[in-house]
């Protein structure tokens, strides 16, 4: 078999791989998978991230009816509610859009948007007695509060997991490693805190 | 100039390389499945509870676990939570299925943190309602050791599949009916039409007015059958609702235990106690008081 292989090997270069194939298997303590694993921890982060957005995303139309029961009168938050639902429901994901700046951004900036209209919304809710002692809301109400804490840990750990792949694409030795066998993985886009995030919300006594 | 840089790479091989450390808390000890760091329990009850929690892993392999803290050391007790839970890896490492009661009396702060496995038994919406109906009234009175005690009881009787919500009150059956209703239109409109298309394909030309009429006619009492039909329902379930329970809001509540053979995790057999390796991803409900 080893002399079959050997047969055929006529250039350096060839000899060079096997030597790394037949390396390899020693090597995996030294990160040569490094890249390719991280990147699957991105990707698996990712999708967390999307489902828990999309199961806020389903929560959205049941609090929305609730409340409309309670307060219709409040159409601008409502409105501002659904449309911002419909945005996150509407933009269809491009494939790159790990590695895509403007379409991540455009993800971020809408579920931010939805974020927003939903605290105002929560906030707004506060003046009204029987919407909050009502079972359905309250029940709405915790289940949205913890899909937003779900939120908040699956963003960390893909905060975290992208840290950690875009270091070893840019550090030694993953730099080099990328170099010779990974050249087609990408620095990914990562969450930033907004602007919006930043401010302090305002209560109000009157 | 790839050759070479492989060449050189290779010689540096023989040395590991180490990963970047994570800022998080300081966590406290696992030291059972009790950790009672604020000295909340007296030693009596903490040994009921210990031995509550192992029957309940023995039976189930649910790792539950009550955690009081002096400090949250100014982290919000979500994020404390699910990083303790996975620092300790509570739950089996497969199954995912721990619990933690994380009590900090200091900030004021209570939480249950569910493991990824147990989120659909233990829901946020039933995990708030241990919370305020169980957990929060005897805190509010300062008996601390009542409400880890009935909140543990609660939190068991939530895996165990016994557990009653809260009687629910206000719950709106103004939606139910509006479905019901529409179910039963829908249904007299397709076997009105099912039956229409029937009559007009098997009579000749000279009957296929006749066919639309009976049609006509079929749709028309349908119509009007689903209405009452509706109706009904709908005057049935206003008066209905002012008395019975309403829709379920919660979606837990199955058996999920039994009889599973090899355990990974949780030496207890031992006299000690440590986590079988599982996650968290931040469900369960917070309260403060």
């Amino acid at each position: 078999m080893m002399a079959v292989i050997l047969s055929r090997v006529n250039t350096g270069k060839a000899a060079l791989t096997l030597l790394i194939l037949l390396l390899a298997s020693g090597l995996t303590g030294c990160g040569i998978n490094n890249i390719p694993t991280y990147d699957e921890t991105v990707k698996a982060n990712w999708s967390q991230v999307l489902n828990q957005y999309q199961r806020r995303s389903d929560l959205v139309p049941n609090l929305v009816n609730t409340v409309k029961g309670f307060a219709a009168q409040e159409r601008e938050v409502l409105t501002a509610v659904v449309e911002a639902r419909s945005r996150v429901a509407q933009t269809t994901l491009p494939k790159d859009i790990l590695t895509n700046k403007e379409a991540f951004q455009q993800f971020q900036q809408n579920q931010e948007a939805l974020s927003s209209a939903l605290s105002r919304l929560l906030v707004v809710v506060e003046r009204y007695p029987d919407l909050k002692s009502n079972q359905n809301f309250l029940t709405l109400q915790s289940q949205l509060e913890g899909t937003e804490n779900r939120i908040a840990v699956a963003r960390r750990d893909y905060i975290t997991a992208v840290q950690q792949y875009n270091t070893e694409l840019k550090t030694f030795p993953g730099r080099i490693w990328r170099f010779i066998l990974y050249s087609d993985y990408e620095v990914v886009e990562n969450f930033t805190v907004s602007e919006a995030a930043k401010e302090v919300p305002k209560v109000q006594f009157d | 100039m790839r050759h070479r840089c492989l060449a050189i790479l290779l010689c540096f091989c023989a040395a590991g390389w180490s990963t970047l450390p994570q800022a998080a808390p300081a966590f406290p000890d696992l030291s059972g499945r009790v950790v009672d760091g604020a000295d909340l329990l007296p030693a009596s009850t903490e040994s009921q509870l210990i031995q509550k929690l192992a029957d309940h892993e023995r039976a189930t392999t649910n790792q539950v676990v009550v955690v009081t803290v002096d400090s949250l050391q100014s982290y919000t007790i979500e994020e404390y939570g699910y990083q303790l839970g996975r620092h300790w890896g509570i739950g089996q490492e497969k199954r995912n299925n721990g619990v933690l009661l994380i009590v900090a009396p200091v900030e004021r702060k209570v939480r249950i943190e569910v493991g990824y496995g147990l989120e659909g038994t233990l829901t946020d919406a039933l995990s708030h309602d241990i919370i305020q109906t169980k957990i929060l009234p005897q805190f509010r009175k300062n008996d601390y050791e009542a409400g880890i005690v009935q909140g543990v009881s609660a939190i068991l009787e939530v895996l165990e599949g016994t557990y009653e919500p809260a009687k629910e009150k206000g719950t709106l059956s103004l939606p139910d009916s509006f479905n019901q209703m529409i179910v039963i239109f829908i249904f007299g409109l397709v076997i009105g039409e099912f039956l229409a298309m029937t009559l007009r394909r098997s009579v000749s030309a000279t009957i296929v007015w006749a066919g639309i009429f009976l049609a006509a006619g079929f749709i028309a009492g349908a119509f009007a059958i689903g209405f009452l039909a509706g109706m009904v329902g709908f005057l049935f379930h206003l008066f209905n609702g002012a008395s019975g329970r309403g829709g379920g809001g919660y979606g837990g509540g199955y058996y999920s235990g039994g009889d599973y053979g090899g355990r990974s995790g949780g030496d207890w057999s031992r006299g000690g106690f440590s986590g079988g390796g599982g996650s968290f991803g931040g469900g369960g409900a917070s309260g403060s008081w």
